[in-house]
């Protein structure tokens, strides 16, 4: 279980970075980040790439800044950056809420925030964050920069908008409004393992009812997005079990479920009923 | 005169633990000889097929690259022989250390490259070109056998064991029950993969492999019958051991592989397994499909038992032979009466991995389908699951009990068990009675809470025989010389207590070396649970036999007579005195020939521990998961010389049980495609799947075989856990009989959940 032989570049700044990326990315050149998904899938040579721009020396892309606005977050910020909340905001809470369900503690220590967003698994817990809160990514490239929105960012399984020459560069999440209630909730056949089914769930209430509904779900599609009939569902209406039920049941039936070997399509609807429904009973605060 | 027992019986920390808590363990991977080439092995991606080509020009062109080898530059090695149980029809089944015209499963062996490093090793197996003609692959061990080549079809072999008048029985029963069940294909894990490094050492003309386990003796006789050679010039070196659960150190293609090229070549040749190789070439085991009846009367007694199984070993028989299927028959009665048996057995091939033993091998499947027949019984004439069990154990009064079957060359007479006592005693421990009617209120309220309970019969050993030397040195060390093998799980210790006791010294001053075979011309090694048994008691013997050695000896150098004398912390001291004394090893020094002794314990018959298993679990409804909740186990091991290594071979075992019955599955595609490659999708339980546990062992029960009354702990801890825990989805579901397949995955579970 060797990688196929590389060259691994080690730039220390963001136009270095980004020379060295323009130069090798048309020979299966890639980002080195975390190396948490990368560096497994060379291992078993399902990806030879031939040199690998590692951007770990890069200077100014570890930064988790906030301006009142947006919270961004830079290409070398890793998962547990989050363990503990990063802002005096419900998203800090929420991410640090989040963080906990990503594998494994050695892994949150290297894995990135930007490497998993470009990376893209499907479960991958940060790209449901990113879709439901509508996050914008900002890719660079020798060529220029240039924001993305979440919803045009996922392309599909492990695929994304970003061209082979470009950086993740940074991540600009909206903070959420004071009073926003989130819930969370995935369902894995182990601890630590990638979601089935994970739902992201934020709104507020405005006299008693719930407003400003956002439903995201994850691991169930090729790609992570907000499910609109089930934010239908809820908005207007006072939180309640069966307002609840009713939302999860329209999540369920709004996606088009993966299947694979042991997973049907009707199991996989099972478990983003289950998801959502419980995302939204166990809400914090 | 016999000191008393000082250190058998004792949780005495581990003597092994030194070198493997500093990092400083000697794994197979951690050897390595100056000048080595690793070996790669080129595995086909084909589940059956016709090899057309194998071009390797490519590959040879590297730099760093020796040589490639195929079926043909291994032509002059036979198939690998059968350790255990190896019937003569199924000979023509072995696997070819190189697949030579057909390929049966994805991960044989096709070809392998030597290079200087593994690097250039994997990179040059990535450029041989195999050309494999695609074949029909058969994935059902159910369906009818087909033709696995000339004149041989995919059925190898059929078991058949029994007893007693089974259709007499059916005629007269009250009710007939019938099951269909069947377990999962998984394996034992172990973390260290395989490995072996051999070489040939030229000015003694002596081959050795390194990374030899579980039973070097064994693998060093028959690698010298293969490649014809003295077996004094082959040797086998036994290093640490990352874990064995049967799978590990048997012989295997890889270890002739690295053999033959350290014959062919002079150099020595590394092979270390990675993951995706143990996954997919290491031994799987298990996966079986049982047609099961049971005849009882209106009381819900056994009358006779039926089954029907079909046994999926896989592309070919390899060194364990038919020894699954013939223990699953054997053992399939356990602790119950049972008056006419009958099981026929199916050895079927598919277009797998080959399998062989995992722990508890034969009895984790038998264990499973056997309960949910008794669950299935009490279901039927609506008595309570733990009263359908003790109608129908077998009593104490009745020990020992011939069981009438034989099994490994063996007749199976139970010595000796009181199972309705250890019964009382784990539904004690586990509160049963208040526990209920917690689970029924709980119930009440809505949740899917349940509990089960399992019993079983564990065989353990198999001689037929352990010898022992033991040799005291003059710097005051006892050395305990013994042919079985350590797999991590505790040898060194448990030899040590016994020696220590039986002679008269510190457990802490002795050395037990094990796996090495020149250091001791026989040994049978590690598997079975022998170890305890076997090379205990045989320890005790050399022991006794060295006291009284070193008390003669003694005796003339001290003047008094040996009736006066004891040895005492290691030192020869005047009987309940004082006076003068003298160390062993002082001893060993004044004599010109070594203080030793060596003893042999000869065994014909298996000794035979007990368990209960209580699982209490949660079901989600919504998702299919089930969440154990506490698991209890009460094991009646005769005799356990350090109590605290029994509980960690039971909570281990638990471990892999559990596996087995909810996470971990070798899955395949249609076509032969295996879909649990990685860790990733081979689900092993972690720390967060594995409920407490607690654990209660007991010594009703020793074994009238051996003088301390030994029996052994290896295996107790996984047999039951399949069976214990579908007993209590059903219980939480309220349907008997819910779960009929292990593992009990949240897809199938929610499946079942479905048609509630
Ligand atoms: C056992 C295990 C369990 C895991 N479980 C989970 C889980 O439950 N949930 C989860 O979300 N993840 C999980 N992961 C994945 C982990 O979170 C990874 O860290 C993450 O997916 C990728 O981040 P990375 O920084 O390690 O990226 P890398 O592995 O370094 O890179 C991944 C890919 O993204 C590209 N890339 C990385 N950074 C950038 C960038 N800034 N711009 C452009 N391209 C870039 C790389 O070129 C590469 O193609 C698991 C990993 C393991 C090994």
């Amino acid at each position: 279980m060797k990688p196929a032989a590389f060259i691994r570049h080690v730039p220390r700044t963001l136009d270095e970075a980004l020379k060295i990326l323009a130069q090798v990315a048309p020979q299966d050149g890639r980002i080195l980040a975390g190396g948490q998904s990368l560096v497994p899938i060379m291992a078993f040579r399902l990806a030879k790439p031939a040199h690998l721009v590692d951007i770990n020396e890069v200077e100014g892309l570890d930064h988790v800044a906030s301006d009142g606005q947006i919270l961004s977050i830079g290409a070398r910020v890793r998962h547990a950056a989050f363990h503990k909340s990063v802002l005096d905001n419900p998203l800090g809470k929420l991410l640090a809420y989040v963080a906990r369900h990503i594998a494994h503690y050695p892994i949150r220590m290297r894995g990135t925030f930007c490497g998993s967003l470009a990376h893209a698994d499907p479960s991958a817990e940060w790209c449901l964050v990113a879709a439901t809160l509508d996050a914008t990514m900002v890719a660079k490239s020798t060529r220029g920069s240039r924001p993305i929105a979440a919803k045009d960012f996922f392309e599909g399984i492990m695929s994304t908008a970003l061209a082979e020459d470009e950086l993740l560069a940074e991540v600009h999440l909206p903070l959420l409004p004071a009073d926003a209630k989130f819930g969370f909730n995935e369902f894995s056949r182990r601890a630590g393992d990638f979601a089935m089914a994970a739902a992201l769930v934020t709104y507020r209430l405005a006299n008693g009812k719930i407003a400003d509904a956002r439903v995201g779900v994850g691991g169930a599609e090729p790609a992570p997005r907000r499910i609109a009939q089930a934010e239908a569902a809820l908005n207007g209406q006072a939180p309640s079990d069966k307002i609840f039920r009713a939302a999860a049941e329209a999540a369920a039936k709004a996606i088009d479920p993966l299947e694979d070997h042991q997973t049907t399509g009707e199991y996989r609807r099972d478990l983003v009923r289950a998801v959502v429904r419980r995302a939204l009973e166990h809400s914090h605060p | 005169m016999t000191a008393p027992a000082k250190f058998v019986g004792r949780s005495v920390p581990r003597l092994e633990d030194r070198p493997l808590l500093l990092g400083q363990g000697r794994f197979a991977a951690d050897i390595s000889f100056p000048g080595q080439w690793c070996m790669r092995v080129l595995r086909s991606s084909v589940a059956h097929g016709k090899i057309k080509s194998i071009d390797a020009t490519a590959a040879l062109k590297l730099p760093g690259v020796h040589a490639v080898w195929t079926a043909q530059d291994v032509a002059h090695i036979p198939p690998i022989p059968f350790r255990l149980t190896g019937l003569k029809t199924l000979e023509p089944y072995r696997q070819p250390v190189l697949a030579k015209d057909i390929v049966r499963y994805v991960g044989e062996p096709v070809a392998v490259v030597f290079a200087q490093d593994q690097y250039a090793a994997e990179d040059a197996a990535d450029l041989v070109e195999v050309g494999i003609e695609p074949l029909r692959a058969t994935m059902l061990a159910t369906e009818q056998p087909g033709v696995y080549e000339h004149g041989l079809t995919t059925e190898p072999g059929v078991v058949r064991k029994g007893y007693g008048d089974i259709e007499a029985a059916f005629r007269k029963a009250h009710a007939i029950v019938s099951l269909e069940l069947s377990i999962g294909r998984h394996s034992g894990v172990p973390m260290e993969t395989r490995g072996a490094v051999a070489r040939y050492v030229e000015a003694r003309d002596i081959l050795e492999m390194h990374g030899a386990s579980k039973v070097p003796h064994w693998n060093r006789d028959t690698l010298a019958q293969m490649f014809g050679r003295k077996r004094e010039s082959v040797q086998l070196f036994e290093g640490h051991v990352g874990g064995g659960f049967g799978i590990r150190g048997e012989l295997y293609p890889e270890d002739i592989l690295v053999c033959a090229a350290a014959l062919k070549f002079r150099k020595a040749i590394k092979w270390i397994e990675d993951r995706r190789e143990h996954l997919i070439a290491a031994n799987h085991s298990r996966q079986q499909t049982h047609k099961i009846r049971a005849a009882i009367d209106s009381d819900g007694r056994i009358l006779a038992i039926d089954d029907e199984f079909f046994h999926d070993n896989g592309a070919y028989m390899r060194t364990h032979a038919a020894t699954v299927p013939d223990l699953t028959a054997a053992m399939l009665p356990g602790p119950y009466v049972v008056p006419a048996y009958r099981a026929i057995g199916h050895i079927r091939l598919t277009n797998k991995t080959p399998c062989g033993t995992y722990r508890a091998p034969g009895r984790y499947e038998s264990t499973f389908v056997r309960e949910r027949l008794l669950d299935a019984i009490a279901a039927k004439i609506s008595v309570d699951k733990v009263e359908i069990r003790r109608r129908n154990l077998i009593g104490k009064s009745a020990m020992p009990y011939t069981l009438g079957l034989e099994t490994l060359g063996t007749h199976i007479v139970y010595d000796s068990g009181d199972y309705s006592r250890l019964l009382d005693k784990a539904l004690a421990a586990a509160d049963w009675k208040n526990l209920h009617q917690q689970l029924r209120a709980r119930r009440a309220n809505g949740e899917k809470v349940g509990a089960g309970v399992a019993m079983f019969v564990e065989k353990i050993g198999l001689g037929p025989f352990d010898t022992v030397r033991i040799e005291i040195i003059p710097d005051g060390t006892i050395e305990v010389i013994t042919g079985v093998a350590s797999i991590g799980q505790g040898v060194e210790t448990v030899i040590a207590q016994i020696c220590a006791d039986a002679l008269g010294v510190d457990y802490a001053n002795i050395r037990v070396i094990h796996g090495q075979t020149d250091r001791i011309d026989k040994g049978m090694g590690a598997f079975a649970s022998r170890v305890t048994v076997m090379c205990g008691e045989a320890t005790r013997l050399a022991a006794t036999q060295l006291r009284g050695k070193a008390l003669r000896h003694a005796s003339e150098l001290m003047q008094l007579g040996v009736d006066k004398l004891d040895i005492v912390n290691g030192e020869i001291v005047r009987a309940g005195g004082l006076g003068p004394s003298m160390p062993l090893g002082e001893l060993a020094g004044t004599l010109s020939a070594v203080l030793s002794a060596e003893d042999t314990f000869e065994s014909a018959h298996m000794v035979y521990p007990y368990g209960v298993h209580i699982a209490v679990v949660c079901v989600d409804a919504d998702t299919g998961a089930v969440k154990i909740e506490r698991y209890a186990i009460a094991y009646d091991i005769g005799k356990a010389v350090n109590p605290k290594l029994v509980e960690g071979q039971i909570a281990g075992g638990l471990a892999q049980g559990v596996g087995g019955a909810l996470l971990e599955e070798f899955l395949y595609d249609e076509n032969g495609e295996p879909l649990s490659v990685t860790f990733a999708d081979y689900l092993m339980p972690t720390a967060r799947e594995i409920p407490a546990v607690s654990i209660l062992v007991t010594e009703d029960a020793p074994s009238p075989l051996n003088p301390l009354g030994l029996k052994g702990a290896g295996e107790g801890g996984a047999n039951p856990v399949g069976a214990a825990i579908a007993s209590a989805i059903d219980d939480a579901l309220g349907i008997p009989g819910a779960v009929t397949q292990l593992p009990i995955s949240p897809q199938r579970l929610k499946a079942i959940c479905r048609r509630i």
